[in-house]
């Protein structure tokens, strides 16, 4: 108890001091001190750093101790191609509403607009990033908040371009309302855990929307995935949750709305793929749950690209897809059931919502087209149906037991 | 031309089977939109339908007006009219009173279910557009068959051989070739293929609206500048004006030629 | 009138002209006869130009008739079965006729003529054979064209039918027309004929009044002389 009470006037003495001691250091072109630099070499722990209206050229400014750094109306940080712009290397920093543009670019070092290392209880809000290489990155730091950036790369080369977010090694961060389009990889995650990525737009990147490598119990919802090379890509993770996102507009060859690659006890609800070459991709992932996403006018909704066990989908809907299901092996261990099915023709005639014949969503010609690509010319011919029909009454070569048996004859709403 | 026109569409306008193909498109339209009450799945299945049906009706039909008109036609030549201007108007008489069927069929019930407040307008309007192409060629193949055929019986088993052929039979034989040859760069070979037949070419059209993304994962070149691009819908709308032209100009160079 | 030279025509290798020189005055009648067969039809339609020749040339009112339909104004034919569109109606289809040529108020005339006022709203389809005729013969004689081709015109004619037909042939002819006419009614032939026109095998045969072919064949009777060329040749 009474370490308690001590705890309580040592807390209040230190709000206390600070609040009393910090001071505010204004830096604007006509003030005494013109530069953040400046500003940040006499700033005492927990001062707060005022920049104003202005255009300051600066580069390789290293924050080393807790404080707040503020622009008003968006002052230009520009790094004139130079290197890396601001580094943050000491926990509890702030940095907020910054215009930071032209960060060098490096084959040999990851130049950063803005780079936090090894910190704790950080702040990265309503900065915009223009002109850059990579953009926010995260390094072994923790308990953080990236929030309301916007990040507007000019990425033309994977080569040569960075990512927009990027997190190595972290713990426990929440990325927020961030906007981020023309890079490499949107938001990058790798070898981080317990992070919470939520109602970010990500769009018209090079490569990936998301990224994610061998980052566990992460979960990512309410995301807008638009219009990237590949799509969003989730790889040698356990337990990530996928939630309420949307995956649109992926087109290519090689273009998915989402990408696992050895992904085990995953949880994938609520989510809308549309228009992507490849609604899901699937390959070595175990123990997943699909339920109540959204499948519409995609090439391919799910393509499973064989090892994949014990996955469940399960109350989905799968709507005007050119491809529903698409094997390339003939054994299945997963489970299809309570679908709705644009593509099922059967009929209810107990009228329970339940079709009464069950539905094959993997057709044969999905099987060639696998084999010989250019068939996919034929899609929708009166042959391909015929002999879709044929293998749908006696299934030779796509797998015998995958079927719907209780295909939900009107669409789900949730 | 434009009188035969005018007499040979008011006289298919007056027979039962123009109704009966009105009708059926009439309840297709309705059964689809008002009981399934989908309107992306209708035009879906409209497609199917448009596809398969229209160049069946459209030989069918325009065989079997040739036939039944014949001794009109005889009563036509004696007549001062020019050859070409007798077949072309009867011609186009039987493929625009098959179109309209065609189009008011499919209107009325898309009209009635709000079709101009929904974004599918674009997604309809190249079906009919199709249908009707696919009308044009087709009984343009028809008088064709009919004009280089007198026997009556021979004639009709010609048209249905050609359906049979352009609907199915060519597919199959090209599906057939493209994976027996699946180990050369086939992207070019299966784009003329589909050129070469007006129904295939009429599903590419369709293809490009709705199956776009699966279309784009495919890896050639070729592929992906005709489907990528305009360039696919420019040069599908070539070829289906071309499938019209030639056997147009047949039918007025047979004309000119046959005896009556 | 009309002057036809070294005609040939053959459907597949069926030789059915063979070389017909033919030349027809102005004014008369001329029946155009021969065997099943022999190529009157393909004679008649060659003038009109429906058949198209493999050689020859044809001449109607001193113009050659190859690739041109602007003759046809000058001719009014009447062919061997008229089967109209069903789906019209007697009136539609004189109505459109007339659009298709000229304007003419003669077919009010002939309607009456042939009493076919209570038809005039009925489809083509619902007529008999002879009254169809008919309207065939309406369609024909209703314009003034200087030139007449008649292919079998009394098939399906009661006999009032018929009288008038003849009556009609008749006034044309007093008009200075020329008619041409094939039929297999040898007794209307030989009433109303001046010329007769034989044809056998691809060939004119014979060409010249009926008196002419009596005297050629030595049979009184018109029927018998026919019969006698048929009998002579096939022997």
């Amino acid at each position: 108890m009474n370490n308690f009470i001590q705890h309580i006037i040592l807390f209040f003495s230190i709000v206390y001091c600070c609040s009393i001691y910090s001071q505010t250091i204004n830096v604007c072109k006509d003030c005494p001190i013109s530069s953040l630099k400046e500003a940040i070499a006499i700033a005492k722990d927990f001062d707060t750093i005022l920049v104003k209206k202005g255009t300051y050229k600066e580069y390789n400014i290293i924050v080393d101790k807790p404080l707040i750094i503020i622009g008003k109306n968006y002052p230009v940080i520009d790094g004139e191609l130079k290197g890396e712009i601001i580094t943050v290397i000491s926990d509890n920093v702030t940095v907020d509403g910054l215009f930071i543009i032209n960060v060098g670019t490096s084959y040999t070092e990851d130049y950063a607009a803005i780079r936090i290392r090894k910190s704790k209880n950080f702040v990265v809000q309503n900065l915009v990033l223009e002109k850059l290489f990579f953009g926010i990155y995260l390094e072994k730091s923790r308990n953080g908040k990236v929030f309301h950036n916007k990040i507007i790369g000019e990425a033309i080369e994977e080569y040569n371009s960075g990512n927009g977010i990027q997190l190595w090694y972290c713990k426990n961060i929440e990325i927020e309302h961030n906007f981020v389009q023309h890079v490499r990889d949107g938001i990058y995650l790798e070898f981080s855990d317990d992070c919470l990525i939520k109602n970010n737009v990500s769009a018209e990147n090079l490569r990936y929307g998301l990224h994610f490598m061998f980052s566990n119990n992460d979960i990512y919802q309410d995301n807008t995935f638009e219009k990237n090379g590949a799509g969003v890509a989730v790889m040698f993770s356990k337990k990530i949750k996928m939630l309420n996102n949307t995956f649109k507009e992926n087109w290519g060859t090689a273009s998915y709305g989402m990408l696992l690659k050895e992904i085990n006890d995953a949880e994938i609800l609520g989510n809308t793929f549309e228009e992507n070459t490849i609604g899901i991709n699937i390959e070595g992932s175990n123990r997943i749950v699909y339920k109540n996403n959204n499948f519409i006018n995609n090439g391919w909704a799910i393509k499973v690209r064989g090892a994949c066990y014990n996955n469940s989908f399960v109350e989905n809907n799968f709507l005007y897809n050119s491809f529903d299901i698409s094997y390339n092996s003939k054994v299945n261990d997963n489970v299809f059931d309570r679908n709705y099915w644009t593509n099922y023709t059967g009929y209810d005639l107990d009228k329970d919502g339940i079709g009464d014949v069950p539905y094959r969503p993997v057709k044969l010609f999905s099987y060639i087209v696998n084999r010989t690509p250019e068939t996919i010319i034929l899609l929708r011919s009166l042959f391909i149906d015929l002999i879709d029909f044929s293998e749908k009454v006696s299934p030779v070569f796509t797998p015998d037991n995958l079927l719907d048996n209780n295909p939900l004859i009107k669409r789900i709403t949730w | 031309m434009l009188k035969i026109l005018k007499y040979s569409f008011f006289d298919l306008m007056r027979s039962r089977w123009s109704y009966v193909y009105f009708a059926f498109y009439l309840l297709l339209g309705i059964v689809l939109l008002f009981l399934n009450n989908d309107l992306s799945k209708a035009v879906i299945t409209l497609m199917n339908v448009i596809i398969v049906l229209v160049p069946l009706i459209g030989t069918i039909f325009g065989v079997m007006y040739y036939y039944n008109s014949k001794e009109f036609t005889e009563l036509l030549l004696a007549q001062p009219l020019k050859r070409s201007s007798i077949f072309l108007g009867q011609y186009l008489g039987v493929a625009i009173s098959l179109s309209m069927s065609l189009i008011l069929g499919l209107g009325i019930p898309f009209i009635a279910y709000g079709l101009f407040k929904s974004n599918a307008i674009w997604d309809f309007s190249l079906l009919l557009i199709t249908g009707i192409f696919l009308t044009l060629i087709f009984t343009a193949l028809a008088f064709n068959i009919a004009l280089s055929n007198e026997n009556k019986i021979r004639g009709f088993a010609y048209a249905i051989l050609l359906w049979l052929f352009l609907a199915i039979i060519y597919d199959g034989i090209f599906l057939m070739s493209l994976i027996l040859f699946e180990d050369y760069p086939l992207d070019k070979l299966s784009l003329i293929g589909t050129m070469l037949n007006p129904i295939d070419l009429s599903r590419t059209l369709i293809l490009l609206k709705l199956d776009i993304s699966a279309l784009l994962g495919y890896t050639g070149a070729v592929f992906k500048k005709f489907f990528g691009t305009n360039l696919g819908l420019i040069i599908s709308f070539i070829m289906l004006s071309l499938w019209v032209i030639l056997p147009v100009l047949r039918i007025t160079f047979k004309s000119k030629k046959k005896d009556f | 009138m009309v002057s036809i030279e070294n005609l040939h025509k053959k459907f597949n290798k069926n030789v059915v002209l063979n070389g017909i020189d033919l030349s027809i005055i102005e004014g008369g009648i001329f029946a155009i006869l021969g065997p099943n067969g022999s190529g009157k039809t393909t004679l008649i339609k060659s003038i009109l130009g429906m058949v198209i020749p493999n050689k020859g040339t044809i001449n109607v009112l001193g113009e050659n008739i190859k690739n041109s339909s602007h003759y046809r104004h000058k001719i009014d034919y009447l062919p061997q079965i008229a089967n109209f569109p069903s789906n019209l109606k007697v009136k539609e289809l004189i109505k459109m006729i007339k659009d298709l040529r000229s304007h003419t108020n003669e077919d009010q005339r002939l309607i009456q003529l042939f009493k076919l006022a209570p038809f005039l709203d009925k489809k083509l389809g619902n007529l008999s054979g002879g009254t169809k005729q008919k309207v065939n013969l309406v369609l024909t004689f209703m314009f003034d064209s200087p030139l007449i081709i008649l292919d079998e015109p009394t098939t399906g004619l009661d006999p009032i039918a018929l009288i008038r037909l003849k009556d009609l042939i008749q006034t044309e002819k007093d008009k200075g027309k020329t008619i041409l006419i094939t039929s297999h009614i040898m007794s209307f032939v030989e009433e109303v004929s001046d010329e007769i026109v034989f044809i056998l095998e691809g060939q004119i045969y014979f060409k010249g009044s009926i008196l002419e072919l009596k005297n050629k064949t030595n049979q009184s009777d018109f029927e018998h002389a026919i019969a006698s060329i048929l009998t002579n040749n096939h022997a």
